[in-house]
Order: structure tokens, then sequence, then C-alpha cells
């Protein structure tokens, strides 16, 4: 119970920080948004007048605060840029793409690493080992947006399978919505599949060594069976906690893959938003992103003390 | 990692005269085989599967040679990246001294021809780009910007990770928690929103670039830093030096960094092909360095702006080859290095 009092105190002092750095980062821009918005020419009262009415005149940590208890309230500003949209409604119209990005493409990753796992990790150093090895190794050094774009053109392009652009909600139609995030998804699938293959591999093998699994195969237990059985659930820990942070990361990061795409998410959001220099949609984006993110993991840490026993406190 | 024997085969153990003419036998075989593929005599298609199998068996003769003859592995992956890397460095810092084409300035190259072909055997080895600028000098320049920013983002991450991981890891208590809460609020915020968020208030220049990316490489290496701090702290060398008077300052230097920095080496290898990737990263979105001057992000760009890459797949392909080929031979010499210094964390 203390130590979830302490990490909770820790979460709320990380997120203050977070806020603080956001908020600051975009305070202390050089220019003057008053002038931004009116453009110049025009008379200094009326600058002065609109800086009055932002709060601008006031100072840094009163205005932070100010800022921090209306974001707390779902309040975050709205846009500096025409046609001024609500920042928490372009928000919540963004999220979900990118949360829906995230999830499809870790579950594409997980169906590809889990058996690849298995198979390399049945003969460990044999040939399929090694293929597989060598070619996850190569996709992790193949930045996304390159990935991308040499899918884009294999598939789209000169196979001619599927659409690229255009977003489909889910709510609208559900082929719809998958024929046009598939691609995507399979993008931001590939190097996540790459770094699980290779943890759940290594996991496996040491498994593999150990006496219980050599009293399996003794008692003749179809190897099929000794993997999946006897071998995956034990070795699948690593594997979880690295489920866990990519999902917290991958919310973020699905930024490159919706720019290619022009999908409406989150990253095209941000990204639209500092090309235009849009400061609220920027502050407001990165706060609930890392928000989302820091949740997710502790989330994370809390669930994986039950998973695995032995990282629990033995409680009196 | 894990590699059998090749003299292993079919459950005997060959001797090493035979394996050595069975190593022999490959090589001239794959060293044909390339030849026939090159030379373009048979059929188009056969050509490149003689080629690559070729390769293959030269690779796996040199391999049982050496093994014959020494008993050691061939590391040739190792070799060809280290090989990568030392022409991309030495043609990067080289670039204004080598006879390269044009790779900015658009108006020098209005008489010469755009979209032009790779491996056409002319002036331009690698094509030319939509403005008559040259492919080659461009991946070159760009490898120019790529590899300083990094190394400079690497370098400031480095001495400050290092700096900031000795303190917390040494003093603990009150000063750790406070490390620990910038660091834990510097890695919630996803690298790429942070990079797009401080590349919209900085100025998108090489030494800004490179601070800004550093801000990336600082987290890690202060965990890194902090935790083998602990680890050292408790050991009788720290012990020793307390008990003769050491003070606090020549503790952290002269004992806990020495044994600290190596890991520290390894991991900056590994953050560094992140970084690459990183900064081209922004570069393709737009946000990185500015054309005309060359960067391979900004190059791909270019090659996804409308759509020229359906047309003439080669300006996507030449900078992205070269990408990839850097951030492998980068993350392979970051593995291998791990391994040799940091057992744990070479499990990746």
């Amino acid at each position: 119970m203390r130590a979830l009092l302490r990490r909770l105190g820790q979460l709320v002092a990380v997120l203050a920080l977070v806020s603080f750095g956001v908020f600051l980062l975009v305070a202390a821009l050089p220019g003057d948004p008053a002038a931004a918005i009116l453009g110049p020419g025009r008379p200094p009262e009326d600058y002065a007048a609109l800086r009055a009415e932002m709060g601008l005149d006031q100072p840094l940590f009163q205005r932070y605060f100010e800022w921090l208890g209306q974001a707390l309230t779902g309040d975050l500003g709205s846009s500096t840029v025409p046609p001024y949209l609500d920042v928490s409604d372009r928000i919540t119209a963004a999220l979900p793409v990118s949360i829906e990005l995230a999830c499809l493409g870790l579950l594409i990753a997980l169906l590809i690493a889990i058996p690849l796992a298995l198979v390399s990790a049945y003969r460990e150093g044999g040939l399929v080992d090694r293929v597989v090895s060598g070619g996850t190794f190569a996709i992790l050094s193949i930045p996304s947006f390159l990935l991308g774009l040499l899918l884009i053109m294999l598939v789209v392009e000169t196979l001619g399978w599927l659409p690229r652009s255009q977003w489909v909600r889910l709510s609208d139609s559900v082929a719809g919505n998958l024929e046009h995030a598939i691609l995507p998804a399979i993008v931001i699938a590939l190097p996540e599949a790459a770094l699980f293959t290779r943890i759940l591999r290594n996991d496996l093998v040491r498994t593999l060594r150990e006496d219980f699994v050599l009293a399996a195969r003794a008692k003749g237990m179809p190897p099929s069976r000794v993997m999946l059985n006897e071998a995956l659930r034990p070795s699948s820990f690593s594997l979880v906690t690295v489920v866990g942070i990519a999902l917290g990361t991958l919310i973020g990061s699905t930024v490159i893959v919706e720019y290619l795409f022009s999908l409406p998410g989150m990253g095209t959001l941000v990204v639209t938003a500092a090309s235009q220099g849009d400061f609220p949609i920027v502050q407001g984006a990165t706060l609930v992103i890392a928000t989302l993110y820091v949740l997710i993991n502790t989330g994370i840490d809390v669930v994986y003390g039950y998973l695995d026993p032995r990282t629990r406190r033995v409680h009196a | 990692m894990y590699m059998p024997d090749p003299g292993f085969v079919r459950g005997t153990l060959l001797r090493r005269g035979q394996l050595a003419r069975r190593g022999a036998a490959l090589l001239v075989a794959g060293l044909v085989a390339v030849a026939l593929g090159l030379s373009g005599v048979l059929v188009a298609v056969v050509n490149p599967v003689l080629i690559i199998g070729g390769l293959v068996a030269v690779y796996a003769g040199v391999d049982r040679l050496v093994w014959a003859a020494r008993r050691r592995r061939l590391d040739l992956l190792l070799g060809l990246a280290s090989a990568w890397l030392v022409l991309l460095v030495g043609a990067a810092i080289l670039a204004p001294v080598l006879p390269l084409g044009e790779h900015e300035d658009v108006a020098a190259t209005i008489t010469d021809p755009i979209f032009l072909e790779p491996f056409t055997y002319g002036d331009h080895p690698l094509g030319t780009n939509g403005a008559g600028l040259d492919m080659l000098a461009r991946v070159i320049y760009g490898a120019r910007a790529s590899l300083t920013i990094a190394v400079m983002a690497v370098t400031i991450g480095l001495v400050v990770g290092s700096a900031i991981g000795i303190i917390a890891g040494f003093y603990r208590r009150k000063v750790d928690t406070v490390i620990g809460i910038f660091t834990n609020a510097l890695l919630a915020v996803p690298p790429l929103i942070l990079l797009i968020v401080l590349a919209t208030v900085l100025d998108p220049k090489v030494r800004n670039m490179a601070i800004a990316l550093s801000l990336l490489t600082i987290p890690t290496m202060v965990r890194l830093a902090r935790a083998n701090t602990i680890a050292y702290s408790q050991r009788e060398f720290v012990l020793a030096a307390r008990a003769l008077g050491a003070t606090k300052g020549r503790i952290m230097v002269r004992e806990l960094l020495p044994n600290v920095l190596p890991p520290m080496l390894s991991m900056a290898v590994v953050v560094m092909s992140a970084l690459i990737v990183a900064e081209a990263s922004l570069s393709f979105l737009g946000l990185g360095i500015q054309p005309p001057s060359p960067t391979w992000g900004n190059m791909i760009l270019e090659a996804e702006a409308n759509d020229t890459m359906t047309e003439h797949p080669f300006i996507l392909l030449v900078p992205g080859t070269v990408l990839f080929l850097t951030v492998y031979s980068v993350n392979l010499l970051g593995e291998r290095a791990q391994q040799r210094w940091d057992p744990r964390g070479a499990k990746l």
C-alpha cells in the first residue's frame, strides 16, 4: 500500500513537471501571440487589449496554474489558427484513430512474433533461428518512414491491392475502416514484431534449458506441447512488459505513419499544428500523450506484479 | 551469437584438410557464379540469383578456410559494416575536396539532365534528381549533416548523462528522487513528439538539432550511469578510497567514472543509430535541416512529394539504401560492442 502511494506521488510529480515543461516551452517562445493573431499594422492598444484578454499580462506561474486548472476540467483553449476550433474537440477526434492504429499494430506484431519466436527457439542456432535473427535485426534497422514508403511503393503503387489514404471511421464501416487501417498498422507492426520476436526467443531459449522442460520431454510429451504448454508462459514476462511499454509509446509514435498515410490521428494533429505555429494544440496534444504514456506505464507495473509472483512484495 | 561448428557435417567432424578443401571449392564455385552473374551472359532473371548465391558461397568458403586454419569464426558482417562506416565517414569528411557533382546549388545545374538513372557510367554515378543535382554528392553531404548531428548529440548526452547519473547514483536519497522525476518526465514525452515540439521553437540549424536530439539521449544515459554507479559504489575499492580520505568529488571522477564509462560508450553506439533515424525522420517531416541543403530525410521527402517515387523509384532507393546500410552497420557495431563490454545489456 505504501509502495502504491509512493508510486502515485511520483506519478503526480512527473505529470506536473511534464505539464510545466510543455507550458514553459511555448510560453518562453519568442514572438507575440497577439501580434500573430491580429497581424501587423494595428494601433498598440489593440495588441495590449488582446494580450489582457488572453491573460498574457499575468505573471508566468499564475498563467501556468490557470492553464493547468482549465486543462484539468478538460478545457485546453482554442486553436490560434483559423477556424479557431476547440483544442479538446480536436484531440477527442484524433485520439481514437491513434489508439486504434496502436492496438491493431500491436495485435499484428504479436501474431507475427509469437510463432516466429517459438519456431526459432525450438532449435537454437539452427537455420531458422539464424534467418529469423538476421531478418529481425535488419527490420529493426529500417526507419519506419522508409519501411512505409517501400510498402506503399510495393503494395499500393505496383500491386494496387490497397488504397493509400482517406480514413473511414470504425463507426461508419468496419470493413472500410480495416481496409484503410491495415497497411499503416502493418508498418507500425513490423519493427515491433521484430523486437518482440527477439525478446521472446531469448527468454524461451533460457526456459528450454530448465529442468522441468527436460522432465516434460523425458516423459515423452510432444515438442509442440512442450513449447506451448510448458515453455511459453514462464517465458512471456519480459514480452508483457515490452508490449505494455510499446502500447504507451505507440500512441505518440504513430506520427510518421499517420503523416505518410494522411490519417487524422494525434501525430498528424501535432505535426500540422507545429508547422503552422498553432501552439495551444501542440501543448494540449503533448500533455494528453504524455499523460496517457505515464498512466499506461504505471498500470503495466501494477499488473506485472500480479502476473509474476517473484516481483510481488511480501505482505505481512 | 551461437554458431555451429562448420566442420560438423551430418554427425561427423571433418578433419582440417577436408574442411579446407571444401572451403576452397565453395570459394571457387562462388567466385565463378558471381563472375557469370556480373558478365550477364545468361538470361537476365538468373543474374541476381547467381550473384547472391555466389556471394553466399564465397562467404561460406572463406568462413570454412578461416576456421580450418585458425579455429576462429569469420565475422564477415562486422567487417563489411565497419568498412561501410569507414567509407561513409571518410567521404563525409573529405566531401569538399572530392570531385563530386553539385549538391545544392540549383542554378549551377540548369544544363544538367534531370532524373538521370543511376549506374549509367557518366558524370553522375548515382543519377540526378528533379533539379539535376548529383545524387552521390547529395548523399555524401547528407551524411555530413546526419553524422555531425548524431555525433554532437551523443557527445552531449554522454557528458551530461554520466555527470548527472553518477551524482544521482552516488548521493541517492533526495537528489536521486529529484533526478529520477526529471528523467521520467523527459521519457514520458514520446521522442518524436518532443523533437517536433522543439523543432517548432528552435531554428533548424545543425547545432540546434544536435541539442534537441541530445535531450533524447540524456534520460537513457542517466539511467545507465546511475545503475552502474550504485553497483560500483558498494565495491571494496570505493570503500578503500573513502578510508584513505578521498573527497567525494575524487571518488566520483577517479574511481567511479572509469568504471561507469565503458558500458556507456557501447550504449552510445546503439543510441547513435537511433539518433540517425530520429534526425532523418524529422527532416522527412520537413522539420529538420531545410532543403536545398541535403539530408537523407529530406531527400526521401523529395521522393515522396508529388509521388516522384512512382516514376523514378531510385530517388527513394538511393538515400533509402544508404540510410539503411548506415543504421544497420551502426546497430551491428553497437550490438557487438555490448556483447563484449556490457554483457548485461547484450540481451537484445
